[in-house]
């Protein structure tokens, strides 16, 4: 079991992560530690992804020395480089999550605007009372 | 945040590391497509640098040097120079975002360093809008 | 100038996104231009749409290559004959919701026109990517920029709607990360992303873990998406909070379109055996549409407001939906892929008399509507319309999807889904027949008039044209897909059915 953990330890990482932040998204009453719970979720993922494209030994996914004169790159050898692809993905899926952080922090200060407070159960009141 | 730090060292050394950080933002967009970088990372160093002159110096700073007007513009500026190189390849014969067909020296390389500053320049805009909204708000 | 044919369907994607980011810029310069544009847009996008389907028809499935690199290591769009489908059906329900919503929309957000069109834009063109991708994690980013937008759409109502907002902006998150996680564990054993690559390497790997986790991370996130039942919470309150020309909008599109996703995955991208003997997710997903069908339909009798009665209803359609997918017969799947047109616009067409009568009298209770026949004439009408093809009233299309779902259930030998089917729909005529009949028929003496319409007053006052054409198109097309509905079934579904559900 231990050594199971230690082997896949970034499959561990991720799932401890995404419970982190699933306990956070479901059992805090703080509107803005919802959101912060939203985003160790996704970060986790994309942690677990980007840890997809280790390989041992390897080096960056960069090569040096260009093209020569012909406009010719080196013979490559892809087992020696890092994976770049899982890389380019998470770039973009970095970019959602910061997109996603921004639409969800202004949506919590038209909240705080209309109602005046940040949490959950308070806010719901408001909304009963007043609607 | 709104109005200017007491601190004189505080804002100096804000004022100086915001350029130097400029600077290297815009290295970092350059550079995307043979070290570690890109249009989206040098985007945002870009953008902390104004969030940094806004955090010392307070918003109203930003935004003197940085009106509504000219964020919006920059933001659909970005969009279209992507989009435009795209539409570009288009009309030139071959599928989209295809540079290959750019009447460029080393096409693909320019190609991609044009996309890269489009998505810089976005990247920025956006930020630095969300980041004024954000500490605007009432 | 000489664009290639075959890149149409990329303009179909990239013209309201250019649109969306020229319209901040046009504010600048002109306000009263940012609407034409919009419609400008919305209108190439739709005929653009056209010429596709009618390529496709004609032609076969068009491939197209983003940058010249083939797949697999390139990101390819493909639209064959169920993505023409949806593309005809995104592109008519955005132009008509489009014209609809400069009345409604000034008047609850005046001065702000161009950021709204801008982000409606941006929403056009997430929902058309989406359908014209065929790679797993071009549709992951098109997924999320159709989300973002409508969480930012739907927030326009203010108030109580910014709450159902942020609802959704949590849920909505879950269920697309999950989605990027399933595609992140295909893409551990698979390497590749492009659907047709997947299809063809996954076969030799059904029997590995990681893809059956991957497989339940998928269809768990894109049921989030779609509010299927147990995962529906934040459907209501963002349907009956949104501005009406945004819940039109939303409740006709984008859940549709994440059931089409499903659809791709579970048939396309995996194939058909997968689903029904590897793992019986089309059993759990037949039952979850079931239950979701009774309940939904439960709930909407149960409730006064007219939007929130649509929500519910709404939960119900998906549950018809996904019984149709669930039930992997050809039958099946023809009902359940024409229901998602039925719907689209049968639900457009309903939040749409809704938003007319919020706009002309300020009622949102179905107590409200006496005499609207009256004073409303031509609303109250379309509402009779698509109220009849949600029933499943012959010549109307909703008839037809549902003897679709019957005809696959007999022959499936499921006897218990037609009698879920007969059941739900005798409620959805319960929740119908109580509105129509509040609006047509005045209610006996007794009962207490609610403020507001002063008994006698039956002065005759109609939305105006702009927002009454939509409608009125609505209404006219869902008779029309009931009528033609032989030919989409033959053009555009039948030969699309994956061959192990055709016996």
């Amino acid at each position: 079991m231990l050594d199971f953990a230690i082997g896949h330890f970034n499959t561990v990482t991720y799932i401890l992560l995404m419970m982190i932040g699933f306990h956070a998204m479901t059992s805090k009453t703080n509107l803005v530690k919802k959101v912060v719970g939203m985003n160790i979720f996704q970060w986790s993922i994309i942690l677990f992804i980007v840890s997809l494209a280790a390989k041992q030994g390897a080096t960056i996914p960069i090569v040096l020395g260009g093209h020569d004169d012909h406009g010719v790159a080196p013979i490559l050898e892809a087992s020696q480089y890092v994976n770049p692809l899982p890389h380019v993905l998470m770039l973009t899926a970095i970019v959602v999550g910061l997109a996603t952080t921004g639409v969800a922090l202004a949506l919590l200060l038209r909240i705080y605007k209309r109602y005046g407070t940040l949490e959950e159960d308070e806010l719901l009141e408001k909304i009963q009372t007043s609607g | 945040m709104n109005a200017a730090h007491e601190s004189l060292v505080i804002r100096t050394i804000c004022r100086l590391v915001a350029v130097f950080t400029q600077l290297f933002g815009l290295y970092v967009i350059m550079h995307g497509h043979s070290s570690p970088g890109g249009g989206f990372q040098g985007g945002v160093i870009l953008a902390s640098s104004f969030i940094l002159l806004a955090v010392s110096d307070g918003i109203g700073e930003v935004q003197r040097r940085f009106s509504l007007k000219a964020l919006t513009i920059l933001t659909s500026a970005g969009v279209f120079l992507y989009a435009g190189i795209g539409v570009v390849c288009l009309l030139l014969g071959a599928n989209f975002l295809d540079y290959g067909i750019l009447p460029l020296p080393e096409p693909r390389s320019l190609g991609m360093l044009g996309i890269e500053i489009g998505v810089g320049v976005t990247v920025m805009a956006a930020t630095v809008s969300i980041f004024r909204d954000l500490m605007l708000f009432e | 100038m000489n664009i290639h044919q075959s890149a149409i369907p990329v303009l179909i994607v990239i013209v309201p996104l250019l649109t969306a980011l020229a319209l901040p810029v046009v504010e600048l310069w002109k306000r009263s231009a940012v609407f034409p544009l919009t419609l400008a847009a919305l209108a190439f996008s739709f005929g653009a749409s056209v010429v596709t389907a009618r390529e496709v028809l004609a032609n076969g499935p068009i491939d197209y290559y983003m940058g010249g690199w083939e797949p697999p290591w390139g990101i390819a769009f493909r639209i064959d004959h169920l993505s023409a489908l949806m593309l005809l059906l995104l592109g008519c329900i955005t132009l008509l919701v489009g014209i609809y919503s400069k009345r409604s929309i000034l008047k609850e957000l005046p001065e702000k026109e161009a950021p709204f069109y801008s982000v409606y834009l941006l929403l056009v063109t997430g929902l058309t990517g989406l359908v014209s991708t065929a790679d797993m994690f071009n549709l992951y980013v098109f997924l999320e920029i159709a989300s973002l937008t409508s969480y930012a759409l739907i927030s326009v109502g203010g108030g109580v709607a910014v709450v159902s907002a942020f609802r959704y902006v949590i849920l909505g998150t879950v269920g697309a990360a999950f989605y990027l996680l399933g595609v992140g564990y295909l893409y551990s054993v698979t390497g590749s992303l492009n659907m047709a690559d997947l299809a063809s390497i996954l076969p030799d790997l059904y029997e590995s873990n990681v893809v059956l986790v991957g497989f339940a991370f998928l269809v768990i996130g894109l049921s989030i998406k779609m509010a299927l039942f147990p995962m529906h919470a934040w459907l209501p309150g963002a349907y009956s909070n949104a501005p009406s020309a945004v819940s039109a909008l939303i409740a006709a599109t984008t859940t549709k379109v994440a059931a089409y996703v499903l659809i791709r995955v579970m048939y396309f991208v995996f194939e058909p055996r997968f689903s029904i003997d590897t793992i019986p997710v089309t059993m759990l997903l037949s039952w979850m549409g079931a239950i979701a069908m009774v309940l939904g339909s439960l709930m909407a009798i149960a409730q006064s407001d007219l939007k929130r009665m649509l929500a519910y209803s709404s939960v119900a359609q998906i549950g018809y939906i996904v019984l149709g997918v669930g039930m992997a017969n050809a039958m099946g799947f023809t009902g359940g892929f024409l229901h998602i047109v039925n719907h689209a616009f049968m639900k457009g067409g309903l939040f749409l008399v809704a938003g007319a009568i919020i706009y002309r009298t300020g009622i949102r209770e179905i107590r409200g509507l006496r005499h609207l026949s009256v004073r409303m004439p031509w609303t109250a009408a379309t509402f009779v319309v698509c109220a009849l093809a949600m029933i499943g009233i012959p010549p109307t299309g909703g008839f037809f999807s549902k003897l679709y779902l019957i005809l696959g259930a007999i022959a499936a030998n499921h006897w218990a889904f037609v009698a879920v089917i007969l059941v739900s729909s005798v409620l959805g005529l319960t929740y119908m027949v109580n509105v129509v009949r509040y609006m047509y028929f005045a209610p006996a003496e007794g009962e207490a008039i609610p403020a507001g319409i002063t008994p006698g007053a039956v002065v005759r006052e109609e939305v105006p044209l702009t927002m009454l054409a939509p409608m009125l198109i609505l209404a006219v097309g869902v008779i029309l897909l009931g009528l033609f509905n032989g030919e989409i079934v033959s053009q555009f579904i039948d030969p699309s059915i994956p061959e192990r559900l055709a016996r």
